[in-house]
């Protein structure tokens, strides 16, 4: 809502100012969310009348003007513009004038001829961005009256952010009602006395639907000129609050809905035929709206029809084929009722808002009908002429204000001050809240302009609002201790996050939508979840995987030079999943997601250069897991290497994958290099165990070392799962510390090197002891994976 | 006896002449050797008269431990060039760059929700999460904004498809943490149900949110914090007071002005929008929105099976971003979702 100070200190004219009048507003949560002047900064320009134009002798496109501003003595001055015409009235800055950026207006000599002022362009004077000549002022603008005055350019504008509790203050008339409340200054409404009808003509209105349209005032004017000039003033101020001039008729209804609030809607009477009808919309019905829309309308659409068509979106918007034209002789102008749950969202639902859709969607005066419309045939009849019709007034059941009680206590309770019942009654006394005493409570019935007081709270934050926010005190809280609970058993996410960054990983925060394509490349996904209305189209499917974001990171990286990269995101996936909770359909876990790409290390002196591989970033996994041992299983994954990839599982569940991208992706996102990623289950990951000690042994450790030759081919996953659960139990740790195939090793097959860690809990092992643990290990590493001793 | 003492200063100088030790232990020998020299006096002293046998026998001593002691020091002088050949050999260049590893970093909007969780936290507020795919029940209506409240065009929904391709009714992407607010009291009523007294709600929520809005200054991805109070006695003025003291807290200074101004929330009754400004500084006296809040509306708890008339509280939701961009002059909301390592790596 945008609107002229000038025209509200029509209503109420307080003492505060500018920034200061602009906080009150804001404070009282109407925000301010710009404030303008209409005219920068210039003086000394008054309104002048252009008495004779004459060739200027030594410049073809100058001429001479003598004009009058109003001193008696004619001016002359040397003016270039192409419309200087005698009988003009036109702003003049005399001599000794500042215009807007500073240029000073001095006697001077224009190519030889003495001018003592300027005549004035519109962006001469900064009021808008015409130049092609003077600004023409009417005709009988008072001749040396100062411009600023004439054209109220001292105004200023503001446009305010309203929230949608407030649509009382979607009018001048409310705004001016909020700003006596604040000051205490009483405000002065347009008093409008009814007009009394001179025709007979009048159109019967049928309410079909009261509940939705429970009253409609409506009247007939013959005989307008619908080509009558808008009156300057009215013109401003429309112009001010942001709507376009059009036509008198429609200037007129746009102005009494900024003025009082009050949508209002003038048809071409001679294009309806029959009744008016406020009915709700037929199966099929369509309209023709004034913005040019053909709209099919669903039956919960409240419509305005005559006996044969619907010429009206009730509340939203005419129809095109009853509107009113520029040959309109008799109109019918309508000042009703909609409900707002008759009017809300529709529009919207048709892709479009109206401002009379904003207004009775949050609630228009309902006690104030015909009042608006008396003011609409007032300032028609002024403008356009011609004689107005009886009104026709139909009335169902109006909207009840329920009164609402307010217990003092309770307001001490939600703010958290004491307020007494004087300062409740004064602060009620200034909103204009009628109420009555019930022992200590207060009674409050809310005023038909009031769509948002129902409840207590309601009637609490509008004390709250009128004492001022700032007054209520903000002490520290009182609270009573409790311990939050501090679980060993999870490790938290922040850990696990700290964990991989201090391990190399930068954090990303990649969007939730993603390319379709990455939901096939890197997830194989088929059960895609769309979004019906995506910003983009590559910003249309949610994610099952986090690897797409980090390779396009990857990507975009490598484009602004940088070869060593490091990433990783922990955030939602989403799967359709009948079983999902706790949105039923849904499953939406947490994972964890790393890449690594390009050098293992930062390039340096000291380390000689390799790229990153599996055995890397598998390290860093075990490094995020530990404690916890995961098993490492071949296993394919469309994001994948089928050979360089594995599925990660912890306690015999699958939590995630570890592996090279596949060569076809790292082909297709054009990577020099190819990433190794893993993605994990942050349940997993945030996984623990709380430690229990074990008896520490005082009996000295013996170590062997042992090698094997086995298959180039075994996995040695199994080997060193097998190893583990088959190890006797003086052996407390096997570590494998070498895989060599090459020279000195039959073809086909590799050699592997442990060590060995034996000790006895009780004594000293015997060397017998030690030989026969090792050759259990020997024994079962040949039976279960066909090992031989390596001699 | 100036034979003995010629030994000796002979022997001392053949000592310091050698440079290793092998050399040394070659020269010890031709004194203090088998046959050495001064062996062979001693050897000799058994051939002397009985008289002259013992002041001999003092002064060959004498000679003997002069040239031990000579051999000795010679010994440590070698030790001491030879530890310090070492030394000199050993030195490196220590102005080297160390041997590289590489530290990643927290993204600059995990930070400020870790320091905001820890804030609350040392209030005693838990920390909850829900789903981003959220019920429109739990998203708008249990938040008493019914379908068709002009408040739900204060939000540009993002809504799903379902598997035919039509628009999914009742699902949608969340637009704030508030939701979450709804699932955390009906989990806590269910949990405390058999109580006399429920015990306090004190909680914070963050996570990823989601308009239809993009531009400069929006993204259709952002993050929110969700904070609720409810108690038998919390009010507005706790509400100020806690906020207060975060921002305080948060940015570690005095030096900035919190104001609330009235608002509009379907969900909070009464409802203020939640200003800041330093006081000094390249932001100095601006005004910048920080959060929403308010004091839970009765029918928002009624939803949830809370009695309104014995339990009151406050909620909030503000906005980490936000907060981040000023903690740390970040001045493009769009570098956070960017992944650029050249912006991420300056949080590290």
């Amino acid at each position: 809502m945008k609107f002229s100070e000038t025209w509200l200190r029509s209503f109420v004219d307080p003492a505060c100012s500018g920034h200061e009048f602009s906080h009150m507003l804001t404070m009282a949560g109407l925000e301010v969310e710009h404030e303008e002047s209409v005219a920068p900064f210039f003086d000394k320009v008054v309104v002048a009348e252009i008495v004779a134009v004459e060739a200027h002798p030594d410049a073809d496109r100058l001429r001479v003007c003598r004009v009058d501003v109003g001193t008696g003595e004619p001016l002359q001055i040397v003016c270039g513009a192409p419309n200087a015409a005698a009988g003009l009235r036109v702003p003049c800055a005399l001599a000794g004038a500042e215009l807007p950026g500073g240029l000073a207006i001095r006697v001077a000599r224009v190519r030889g001829v003495e001018s003592s002022g300027m005549l004035c362009s519109a962006r001469e004077l900064g009021i808008a961005e015409d130049a092609s000549g003077l600004l023409v002022l009417a005709d009988d603008a008072p001749v040396g009256e100062d411009i600023r005055r004439h054209l109220d350019l001292d105004d200023r504008l503001r446009l305010l952010k309203l929230t949608p509790n407030r649509a009382d203050c979607l009018s001048l008339e409310g705004i001016a009602r909020e700003v006596s409340a604040l000051t205490g200054i009483p405000a002065r409404f347009v008093e409008v006395r009814e007009v009394e009808p001179s025709i007979s003509s009048k159109r019967p209105v049928v309410l079909d639907a009261p509940q939705a349209c429970p009253r409609y005032c409506g009247r007939v004017i013959a005989g307008v000129d619908a080509r009558a000039p808008t009156p300057a003033w009215l013109r401003r101020r429309l112009e001010r609050s942001g709507i376009r001039p059009i036509s008198a008729l429609v200037d007129v209804s746009n102005y009494v809905m900024l003025e009082l609030g009050q949508p209002l809607h003038v048809f071409d009477n001679q294009r309806l035929g029959g009744a008016i009808h406020a009915r709700m919309a037929r199966p099929g019905e369509t309209i023709l709206l004034l913005n040019e829309q053909t709209l099919e309308l669903d039956e919960d659409v409240l419509l305005i029809a005559d006996d044969l068509h619907p010429v009206a979106m009730a509340g939203i918007m005419g129809g095109e084929d009853s509107g009113v034209t520029l040959a309109t002789t008799e109109v019918f102008v309508e000042s009703a009722f909609f409900t707002p749950a008759a009017v809300a969202g529709r529009a919207r639902r048709y892709g479009f808002v109206s401002d009379a859709s904003h207004r009775f969607e949050r609630g228009v005066d309902f006690a104030g009908t015909r009042r608006a419309l008396e003011r609409a045939t007032r300032l028609i009849l002024e403008i356009c002429g011609g004689q107005a019709g009886p009104v026709t007034d139909a009335l169902a059941k109006l909207p009840e204000r329920r009164p609402v009680r307010l217990r003092p206590e309770r307001v001490a309770r939600v703010l958290g001050v004491e307020l007494d019942a004087g300062r409740i009654g004064e602060l009620f006394g200034r909103l204009a809240l009628p109420f009555s005493r019930d022992g200590d409570d207060f009674v409050v019935s809310p005023p038909s302009y009031r769509f948002d007081i129902e409840i207590e709270e309601d009637l609490i934050e509008e004390i709250a609002r009128l004492h001022g926010y700032e007054n209520i005190p903000a002490p520290a809280p009182r609270a009573l201790l409790a311990m939050l609970p501090q679980s060993e058993h999870s490790r938290p996410l922040t850990c696990v996050r700290q964990t991989l960054a201090d391990a190399g990983y930068q954090e990303v925060v990649n969007y939730a939508f993603v390319e379709e394509a990455w939901e096939s490349d890197f997830a194989g996904n088929t059960r895609l979840i769309r979004l019906a209305n995506p910003i983009a189209s590559q910003l249309a499917v949610m994610r099952s995987s986090l690897i797409g974001g980090l390779v396009a990171n990857l990507a975009a990286n490598l484009k602004r030079r940088q070869s060593r990269v490091r990433l990783f995101e922990t955030g939602r996936c989403f799967f359709r999943d009948a079983a999902g909770s706790p949105v039923p359909g849904f499953r939406q876990p947490w994972k964890l997601t790393a890449l690594a790409y390009g050098p293992a290390l930062p390039e340096q002196w000291a380390t000689p250069p390799r790229n990153v591989d599996f055995f890397d970033i598998k390290g860093d996994l075990e490094l995020l897991l530990a404690p916890l041992a995961a098993r490492f299983e071949k296993g394919t994954h469309p994001a994948l290497h089928p050979g360089r990839s594995a599925r990660v599982l912890l306690d015999g569940e699958p939590v995630g994958i570890v592996g090279e991208l596949h060569p076809q992706w790292q082909q297709k996102y054009e990577l020099p290099l190819v990433p190794v990623v893993f993605e994990i289950d942050l349940d997993a990951l945030t996984r623990a165990r709380l430690p229990q000690y074990a008896e520490l042994s005082k009996q000295p450790v013996v170590i062997r070392d042992l090698a094997v030759v086995v298959d180039q081919g075994l996995e040695l996953g199994a080997l060193l799962e097998g190893l583990e659960q088959h190890r006797p139990p003086i052996v407390r740790e096997v570590t494998l510390f070498d895989v060599y195939a090459g020279r000195g090793v039959e073809a086909g097959r590799k050699s592997l090197a442990f060590r060995i860690l034996m000790q006895d809990t009780q004594k000293t092992l015997l060397e017998a002891e030690v030989e026969v643990a090792i050759q259990q290990l020997v024994a079962y590493l040949k039976e279960a994976f066909a090992a031989e001793l390596r001699v | 006896m100036d034979r003995l003492d010629q030994i000796v200063a002979e022997a001392t100088a053949a000592f310091s002449e050698t440079g290793d030790p092998d050399a040394l232990e070659q020269v010890k020998a031709i004194y203090l050797g088998r046959n050495g020299r001064i062996t062979d006096l001693l050897k000799g002293l058994g051939k002397l008269p009985v008289d002259e046998r013992k002041a001999a026998g003092a002064a060959v001593n004498r000679a003997k431990e002069a040239v031990e002691s000579a051999l000795q020091q010679r010994r440590e002088a070698l030790r001491r060039m030879a530890l310090a050949a070492r030394l000199a050999e050993e030195a490196l260049d220590v102005s080297l760059p160390g041997r590289a590893q590489s530290r990643g970093g927290l993204h600059p909007v995990t930070r400020t929700l870790e320091r905001i969780e820890a804030l609350f936290r040392s209030i005693g507020f838990a920390v909850a999460d829900g789903p981003e795919i959220e019920a429109e029940f739990q998203n708008f209506t249990a938040l008493n904004t019914p379908e068709d409240h002009p408040a739900r065009s204060m939000h540009d929904t993002f809504y799903l498809e379902d598997e035919a391709g039509r628009v999914a009714k009742g699902i949608l992407l969340r637009t704030h943490t508030s939701p979450i607010q709804v699932r955390y009291m009906q989990a806590h009523v269910a949990r405390y149900a058999g109580l006399e007294t429920m015990p306090e709600i004190r909680v914070i929520a963050p996570g990823r949110v989601y308009r239809v809005d993009s531009d400069a200054t929006h993204s259709p991805m952002f993050h929110q914090v969700e904070g609720l109070w409810i108690g038998e006695s919390v009010s507005f003025a706790d509400l100020k007071g806690v906020i207060g003291d975060f921002l305080r807290r948060f940015f570690e200074s005095d030096d900035l002005q919190v104001r609330f101004r009235p608002s509009f929330f379907p969900f909070t009754e009464p409802s203020a929008e939640i200003d800041m400004a330093f006081t000094s500084g390249s932001l100095k006296g601006r005004w910048l929105e920080i959060a929403g809040c308010g004091m839970v509306h009765p029918n928002v708890l009624r939803h949830v099976g809370i009695d309104p008339e014995r339990y009151i509280g406050f909620a909030f939701g503000m906005g980490p971003d936000r907060l981040t961009m000023l903690r740390y002059g970040v001045n493009d909301l769009r570098l956070f979702f960017d992944g650029d390592l050249r912006f991420l790596r300056q949080f590290v």
